[in-house]
């Protein structure tokens, strides 16, 4: 599988990376290039093995946490960092739905 | 007979199927210890988490995964011993981990079913798909500065229960049956509040149309309709949008739509325009969910009973089917009606709940939750009746006085002097009185006229202050005037 | 004395102890070689001198009531992934703009609870992902150690935590915070010629420290021997509630392990690493420390890894997946950088252009199209089985062993100018550390000698899960064995 310039752009649109047009080719080498190195995988045979999600050595569960009020009330903390804000909210440019 | 949409080339069938999302009622939120209560100032509870702050990480609450499973036991679906959280990729302004924790591979429950009661009495079994946690997202305020959207995070995080149906409903009546009907056992649960103003129910509805007899057309989601009766316009108008595009020669194409409760009509949504892939993986802050039977077997055992349970225990009580509907609508009422029925007459108890009660409640424009007269008063009401200290008549002024007073019947009762006379001698008395006083009534009535008796009872009364009792009354008239000639 | 940079973090603690130096002295000795060397290694983003200074007042004055507890007064450096509370935290990214954590990692609290003296944040590769410290947005790091025959060759210190490493090296801090994905503290460590494990996964919390791959991000300490990493990962280890993948199981005295020996222990030497084309120096390296070991009484087991040799690439399907996930979050909308954009998607699409790198972006668009709909079969779930026949063969390899050693790196530090060609030959750096970030296995990284240019190679001692204990016991006696005395040519 190797990717196409308009798979490269779709993929960035995904992704919300601006791409400019100049970019697009060097990255779709890159990319393919990787993608190529990555192939290699096909060759291994993996029928009837259950994929590995999660990072754990072992078997491990959720662990649960009970239903109580510890954390929130902290409204000048949250928006400290904000570039933009209006009041006590976020403010983004205006979205139409 | 089904429900059809009558077009230029004949009548349409409607297939509808829900997907809804049910806010799960607890303390904190589904991964973080930020509160759920509603209309608290912007902002003002989230956590980093919530606003996907830099290496924050999720720990989930377990009282939402009771609070899920104790539902999927309440749609008699199957629960997923295992179960996973998958992230759902897609930016948004309120989404701030820029992914949603959701369940998509493998739910928390499984497949269920509900069965709804319809107007004309009969009833429908409509499939559960599937019931998943996943978290809420935030609120974005677009109508509050020219060129600006505010994004308030409180939502954000807040456990929902995501309830999706088989495409099984064939009318707006039917989907708003099968609404009423979820909200109904997640309140009798305790599960969701299933208030929809407030956001805490909210359903899409995936709407196509066909031709009797067809497969399934292309349908349409028409997203976060917040009430029954918009749900049950929202479905006529997009079926009656694409039995258009069908009947012009058009072809319905698969969208995401808005319903314009204003216009009460659908229209597409821009924001979802560009093409969805949300590139479901596995989160691997989290290891999968994991229940023990035991665990839900002690949820099953400790669950309430629940409205078909209560129902038909109603009709074993000798209630008509209609009145124990209408009783375990609501929890509260069914609470009410079980208070004024102990120990008393259940029919009578039914009676007087779904007559004079209910008429009382919508003069008064009052609601279950503070009714005009308790039902202990209500209940101490039926028994004056009972001893006959009441007759029918006068149990109807002691009830409207219990409403004006707030008194308890039997004060009421004495202070009133509401008590029904039962004393012969009195009745006699009055009686004699009337006839003399009517002394021609007396011989037409002899003579044959015999409706007068109708005449003599309503003197009778009126002389006595509709204090006598009725059956009495009635003795000792047709004894003092004797059998009309025939 | 000795000069108070010179002391390792144990004879720190030991001269602390006995008051031949105070705190404040000893932070005043790295305040003031950091002053004199960053400005040329560029290991430090952030320097924290007057909150260092005043933390460490504050030790001595624990340490005079008697109070001292187990890292007292120590100055150390934290890897700028580390959010720490009031001081900018950047992930070597202009994305976080000037972000100022209003919390604190548990790592880096969990040091600041033993008294640690934090000396600064020390720079990296952008989210951690590089191997070379060059896709810093604030800088490529330079490494204190040069070639014999080329002494003004500016040589890269290895990555993503090439700040930690380079400090340490150069005596600008005793020990540091630093992070695994692939190879991140191993790697580092064994260019810059100092230790560094990259413990169990869940062994020590993730809370707090910006994610790159979640299933594959562990945090570790870099410091210049074995007993100093084992002193630092006891502070810095522990379950934690915050992280759902927080081991639940006690902290062991790692230190302890340290002196232990390898007598009677089983030591595997996987086939599959004799990669055709090792270097005959690495190799050979390879071949002494076996036989350091067989000398303590350890024996020497051949072992197969089958399916090793495709764990580079699993782990580049598997870690830019996650990070394209985990860097959604970096929008311009509630903290960090923001460029101007005509609707919300053109300031999500310019804010994200400007503010990642190139390797990042690369990584984002990998990851989003391993996921995407049509590519995730082939990509993703195959990695993920590929990396479940990768943590098999390990299990299937601890029947036969107790550890596992190999060379920690494919090479010598390479220079600044090297390896820019293209982008897998940069990866390739990973190939002897990745498996064990799959397997979630512990693995250290010890100097053990010299190349024929003076610069510093490593052996990697991998172990069971959770038994970092025996792990630190090889690579104590890899240490002995080794003598590794020499000193890069920038230090203090
Ligand atoms: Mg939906
Ligand atoms: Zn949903």
């Amino acid at each position: 599988m190797s990717l196409d310039a308009a798979t490269v752009r779709r993929v960035a649109n995904l992704a919300r990376l601006r791409l400019e047009e100049t970019e697009v080719e060097k990255l779709q080498a890159e990319l393919n290039g990787i993608l190529g190195w990555i192939e290699q995988l096909q060759q291994v045979d993996t029928d009837g093995v259950e994929p590995m999600a999660g990072g754990a050595p072992v078997e491990v569960k959720l662990p649960w946490r009970e239903d109580a009020v510890t954390d929130g009330a902290q409204a000048e903390k949250v928006l400290a960092n904000a570039p933009d804000r209006e009041g006590e909210y976020f403010s983004v440019p205006k979205v139409v739905e | 007979m089904t429900y059809t949409i009558e077009g230029e080339t004949g009548p349409w069938e409607v297939v509808i199927g829900l997907e809804v999302h049910a806010q799960v009622t607890s303390q904190a939120k589904l991964f973080s210890g930020a509160a759920t209560a509603f209309g608290a100032e912007p902002n003002s509870q989230v956590s980093f988490v919530d606003a996907g702050f830099p290496g924050m990480l999720p720990v989930i609450n377990a009282e939402c995964i009771a609070q899920a499973v104790r539902t999927g036991l309440g749609l008699n679906a199957e629960i997923h011993l295992w179960s996973r959280f998958d992230r759902k990729n897609y930016f948004y302004a309120d989404l701030p981990q820029g992914y949603q924790i959701s369940q998509y591979a493998h739910p928390i429950v499984g497949t269920g079913a509900v069965e709804v009661t319809l107007a004309d009495g009969s009833t429908k079994t409509i499939g559960i798909t599937r019931l998943h946690l996943e978290q809420d997202a935030g609120k974005s305020l677009h109508d509050q500065h020219p060129s600006k959207s505010f994004i308030d995070l409180n939502r954000s995080g807040v456990a929902l229960m995501e309830i999706v149906s088989e495409p099984d409903m064939r009318s707006p009546e039917e989907a708003g049956a099968y609404l009423a009907k979820l909200r109904q056992i997640m309140r009798y649960l305790g599960t969701c509040d299933g208030n929809m103003d407030e956001g805490s129910m909210r359903a899409d509805v995936n709407v196509s149309v066909r031709k009797a007899g067809e497969g399934f057309r292309t349908r349409c989601e028409v997203k976060n309709v917040n009430s029954i009766r918009f749900v049950m316009q929202a479905v006529e108008a997009e079926a009656r949008r694409q039995i258009e595009v069908w009947e012009s020669g058009g072809t319905v194409e698969q969208e995401t739509r808005l319903f314009d409760t204003a216009r009460g009509v659908t229209r597409s949504m821009r924001s979802k325009e560009d093409a969805h892939d949300y590139r479901y993986f596995p989160d691997p802050d989290l290891p999968p969910l994991v229940l023990e039977q035991s665990w839900v077997d002690q949820l099953k055992a400790s669950l309430p009973e629940l409205p078909d349970q209560r129902r038909a225990r109603y009709v074993a009580m000798g209630l008509s089917p209609y009145d124990a509907h209408v009783l375990t609508i609501e929890r509260e009422t069914a609470t009410f009606f079980e208070t004024v029925a102990r120990g008393r007459d259940a029919k009578v108890a039914a009676n007087w709940v779904t007559g004079d009660f209910f008429a009382a409640l919508n003069r008064l424009k009052r609601d279950i939750s503070d009714p005009p007269v308790t039902a202990e008063h209500l209940g101490e009401l039926l028994d004056l009746l009972a001893d006959k200290t009441l007759s029918g008549a006068l149990a109807k002024q002691v009830f409207e006085a219990m409403i004006e007073t707030g008194q308890a019947p039997s004060v009421i009762v004495e202070e009133r002097g509401l008590r029904q006379v039962t004393d012969t001698g009195a009745i006699e008395a009055a009686v004699d009185a009337i006839m003399a006083a009517n002394a021609d009534k007396v011989a037409e009535y002899r003579g044959g006229k015999e409706k007068l008796f109708g005449f003599f009872v309503g003197q009778t009364m009126k002389a006595m202050a509709g204090k006598g009792n009725p059956a009495l009354v009635n003795d000792v008239l047709k004894q003092k005037l004797g059998q009309p000639a025939s | 004395m000795m000069r108070p940079t010179d002391l390792t973090l144990a004879e720190g603690l030991e001269a602390l102890d006995k008051r031949e130096i105070s705190a404040v002295e000893l932070t005043q000795a790295f305040l003031d070689a950091i002053e004199r060397l960053n400005p040329r290694l560029n290991a430090y983003i952030t320097v924290t001198g007057e909150a260092a200074l005043a933390d460490a007042a504050a030790s001595d004055a624990r340490r005079a009531k008697g109070e001292a507890r187990a890292l007292d007064g120590i100055p150390l450096g934290i890897k700028d992934l580390f959010c720490t509370e009031g001081t900018r935290t950047t992930a070597g990214s202009n994305i976080l703009g000037g972000f100022v954590p209003p919390y604190e990692s548990t790592v880096s609290a969990n040091l600041k609870r033993d008294g640690a003296v934090f000396l600064g944040k020390l720079n990296l590769d952008e989210f951690a992902m590089g191997s070379s410290n060059q896709t810093s947005a604030f800088g490529a790091v330079e490494n204190p150690w040069s070639r014999a025959n080329d002494p003004e060759k500016r040589l890269v210190p290895g990555g993503s935590s090439g700040g930690s490493a380079a400090a340490v090296a150069a005596r600008l801090a005793m020990g540091a915070t630093a992070t695994d994905t692939g190879g991140s503290i191993r790697q580092p460590a064994a260019f810059c010629g100092i230790a560094g494990i990259k413990p169990t996964y869940g062994r020590c919390s993730r809370w707090g420290i910006v994610a790159f791959a979640s299933s594959l991000d562990q945090a570790g300490p870099v410091a210049r021997t074995v007993e100093d990493n084992a002193i630092l990962l006891r502070s810095m280890a522990g379950h934690d509630p915050k992280d759902s993948t927080s081991a639940n199981i006690p902290v062991p005295d790692f230190r302890a392990a340290v002196g232990r020996g390898v007598k009677g222990l089983r030591i595997g030497v996987p086939a599959e690493y004799r990669l055709d084309g090792l270097a005959p120096e690495i190799a050979a390296l390879w071949d002494q420390g076996l036989e350091w070991l067989r000398a303590e009484g350890a024996e020497i087991v051949p072992i197969s890894l089958p399916h090793a040799k495709y764990a580079l690439p699993t782990y580049y399907v598997v870690a830019p997946a996650e990070a394209s996930s985990n860097l959604a979050r970096y929008d311009g909308v509630r903290f960090g950088l923001r460029e101007k954009g005509s609707d919300l998607k053109d300031l999500y699409e310019r804010t994200r252009a400007r503010g990642f790198g190139a390797e990042v972006r690369r990584r984002i668009m990998i990851g989003t199209y391993v996921l995407s709909a049509g590519y995730y079969d082939a990509y993703y779930l195959k990695a993920q089985k590929v990396r479940a026949l990768i943590r098999r063969d390990f299990e299937e390899a601890w029947g036969k062993v107790d550890a596992i050693v190999t060379p920690a790196t494919p090479s010598a530090a390479f220079a600044m100018d090297e390896k820019q060609d293209d982008p897998v030959t940069m990866y390739l750096n990973d190939v002897f550390t990745v498996t064990a970030n799959l397997a979630g296995l512990p693995g250290l990284a010890v100097p053990a000698g010299l190349d024929q240019q003076g610069l510093p190679l490593g052996l990697q001692v991998i172990g069971r899960a959770f038994d970092e204990e025996t792990v630190f016991a090889v690579g104590g006696a890899i240490e002995r064995a080794a003598g590794f005395t020499a000193t890069p040519r920038v230090m203090a």
